[in-house]
């Protein structure tokens, strides 16, 4: 309404001006609805990323390299997931970690562990922990993946991000249990694939960083081959998470997402 | 001069008799406040090197940083090689390695399911028959229920937890933790024993169990957190030539993982402390000698209302008041190194009774056991032997020198007429 009245008014004036200020009042008005024209719906946006990056399940294989600060460590991972709120993944290397297994149901988090034969469910502070020593909590791994479920999205600039032309994103949660406040992301205009993130707490503070370094295009999806992760309140070059292998829209059987599939 | 001051003062008793008193009472309390203190700051050095600082202590340069959280992450590796390169260099020391760490403590159902989980403090040391950490940490006599971790895989744990999760002896209990390098760590572990540790932070949630478990469950082979070395006694600048002598040949400040030598008084604010206690000390005498100063001046006064004829006759016969005032100074140091001297040599013997039969506080301290000695002990000193000789000596003469300045108000004129004669 406000709008309609404001342009009425714009409509007066320009018929009352000579034709000279019209042309330049035609002009500032061209640039001015261009601008306003130039963002699009944080919303639509984030819809298109979990379009382009979520699928009824998959089936990966992947690495988690961790950059201590005692020297480097390699995790190979093998990866089930069924939607938003189901997912078992087992190690598979080094031998001190093979056989360890998590299984996410809903908001809760199993662990098992072959040298103790032991089920753990992690829950409350200790989800705040890192997962294997890498820069990831649990509580991240636990998070919903889908971005329209939990945040408001609004377009807020542009930047270049390793050559590729990115939407700066600036993500509200919507949701009390939401594992960080506020996200900032650089989406891939053309790809709708979030290129670096940047994770806030309550208080503003400015907690990790996600940047993806390679991607790959699998049938019509483009999918993060090699991402970084870093908490910024700790010293070290993060946690590398590559992955070797990837399958969407698979058979898998339900009786891996139970409890008694950590045992076997 | 000084026979005449003598015979004075023996013959009559009454000049010298209440001021040797005072001087004597004051004397002695210095000597067994001062001895008393020493035993006590020994004391602290003790509990706080077996418990926690070691007389000297070694850690990397990265855990030195954030030793308040003990980050056994950067903990010291190699320290099968290390042990032994210090055994060779100071063989009169004892070393011993330890792993602090936190974790979860889980105790299951008989499905093998999480029945109830507390938060723990860990700490793994050298259990074996041959170390003396059972002796450092009177572990012995800390043991509520149970007995020491003898097998494999058996862990102490604090009393107060084990009452808060149900956990009776011999539960197989798992403990969460993660490896050095961040891996995810459980192991299951018997529980052999309970234990009252004395410390409110401790009680609350806190295991023990032998160092090759923990190296074990945390991946930390020839590792440690800390390793704490141990003199036969106590020697502070000892401990800070061979910390010196250590750090210039093995610390590299460009290496956060090259091991620094910390001596116990640079840790815990132990120097501070030490410091707070002198000044401490020093301020007592400063009171004592203050407080007996006005007694031996009020005893002055009495002492020259008393001899004002004596003194009188001395003017008369034409001693000089600078004179008459000087002997009486010189008789209040004789009354002050006899005080002295008696109330030492008192004072001398109930510090050594206090040093050696000490005075035993257990009732005070049922549930500390592990943490404090229960028998609170003096130490002598040489120091004590002279310590007293600063406010006996002082206060006397200070005493004397106030009291007597009303010797110069005396006028000569009116003698004859004060004496009566």
């Amino acid at each position: 309404m406000k709008k309609h009245i404001h342009l009425e008014k714009v409509y007066k004036i320009f018929l009352s001006a000579i034709p000279f200020q019209r042309l330049v009042l035609l002009f500032f008005i061209l640039m001015t609805n261009s601008l306003y024209a130039e963002f699009p719906d944080g919303n639509e946006l984030i819809r298109k990323v979990d379009e382009n990056m979520y699928s009824r399940n998959a089936i990966s294989t992947s690495r988690m390299i961790v950059h201590g600060r005692r020297g480097s460590r390699t995790m190979e991972i093998k990866s089930w997931t069924e939607g938003d709120n189901q997912s078992f993944s087992e190690y598979l290397s080094p031998p001190r970690d093979a056989g360890t297994k998590m299984l996410k149901l809903e908001d809760k988090l199993w662990i098992y562990n072959p040298s103790s034969d032991r089920t753990i469910q992690i829950s409350g502070h200790m989800l705040r922990q890192s997962v294997m020593g890498s820069d990831l909590s649990y509580e991240d791994m636990m998070e919903e993946n889908e971005l329209t479920k939990i945040y408001n999205a609004k377009v807020t600039g542009e930047e270049i991000i390793s050559e590729r032309d990115c939407w700066i994103v600036l993500l509200t949660a919507k949701v009390e249990d939401a594992a960080y406040q506020t996200k900032k992301v650089w989406i891939d205009k053309e790809r709708c694939l979030p290129l670096r993130e940047e994770r806030f707490g309550k208080s503003g503070k400015l907690l990790k960083t996600t940047e993806i370094k390679e991607v790959f295009k699998i049938g019509k999806r483009w999918y993060p081959q090699n991402m970084v992760f870093k908490d910024v309140l700790k010293k070290g070059k993060g946690t590398e998470f590559i992955i070797d292998s990837i399958e969407f829209d698979v058979e898998i059987p339900k009786a891996i997402f139970s409890k008694a599939s950590l045992r076997k | 001069m000084f026979k005449f001051l003598t015979k004075g003062l023996l013959r009559d008793r009454t000049r010298s008799f209440f001021p040797i008193l005072v001087i004597s009472a004051g004397v002695m309390l210095t000597v067994v406040v001062y001895s008393w203190l020493m035993g006590f700051l020994t004391m602290t050095i003790h509990e706080n090197a077996r418990f926690e600082t070691g007389h000297v202590k070694i850690v990397t340069r990265a855990y030195h940083e954030m030793i308040d959280q003990k980050p056994f992450d950067l903990g010291i590796i190699g320290i099968k090689e290390m042990k032994a390169e210090l055994q060779k260099e100071y063989p009169e020391m004892t070393w011993l390695p330890r792993i602090y760490f936190g974790g979860l403590l889980d105790l299951p159902d008989e499905k093998g399911e999480t029945k109830t989980q507390g938060e723990v403090m860990g700490m793994a040391v050298d259990l074996s028959s041959n170390s003396k950490e059972c002796e450092l940490l009177n572990l012995d006599k800390a043991i509520y229920t149970g007995k020491l971790p003898q097998e494999n895989r058996e862990i102490l744990i604090s009393h107060e937890l084990a009452e808060k999760l149900g956990i009776k002896l011999n539960d197989k209990v798992t403990i969460i933790s993660s490896t050095m390098y961040g891996s995810m760590a459980m192991q299951n572990f018997t529980v052999s024993g309970t234990v009252i540790f004395g410390m409110m932070g401790m009680d609350r949630g806190a295991v023990i169990t032998d160092i090759s478990d923990a190296q074990l469950l945390l991946d930390m082979e020839d590792a440690a957190s800390e390793i704490l070395g141990f003199l036969p006694l106590y020697n502070e600048e000892q401990t800070m030539i061979i910390a010196d002598n250590f750090n210039k040949k093995f610390s590299d400040e460009s290496d956060e993982f090259s091991p620094v030598m910390l001596p116990l008084i640079s840790q815990n604010n132990l120097e501070i402390m030490l410091s707070m206690i002198d000044e401490r000390m020093g301020m007592f005498i400063f009171i004592f000698v203050f407080l007996m100063s006005l007694v031996l001046w009020n005893s002055g006064l009495m002492n020259g209302i008393r001899r004002y004829g004596e003194v009188g006759v001395r003017l008369a016969i034409g001693e000089s008041k600078g004179h008459i005032y000087r002997s009486m100074i010189l008789e209040s140091l004789f009354i002050g190194v006899a005080g002295t001297v008696i109330g030492t040599m008192i004072g001398l013997i109930f510090s050594y009774i206090l040093q050696y039969v000490g005075i035993d506080i257990s009732s005070l301290m049922r549930d500390t056991k592990m943490i404090m000695s229960t028998t609170m002990r003096a130490q002598v000193t040489p120091v004590s032997y002279y310590i007293g000789f600063l406010p006996g000596v002082l206060s006397s003469v200070i005493g004397a020198m106030i009291s007597g300045i009303g010797i110069y108000k005396r006028n000569t004129a009116q003698l004859f007429k004060e004496l009566e004669i």
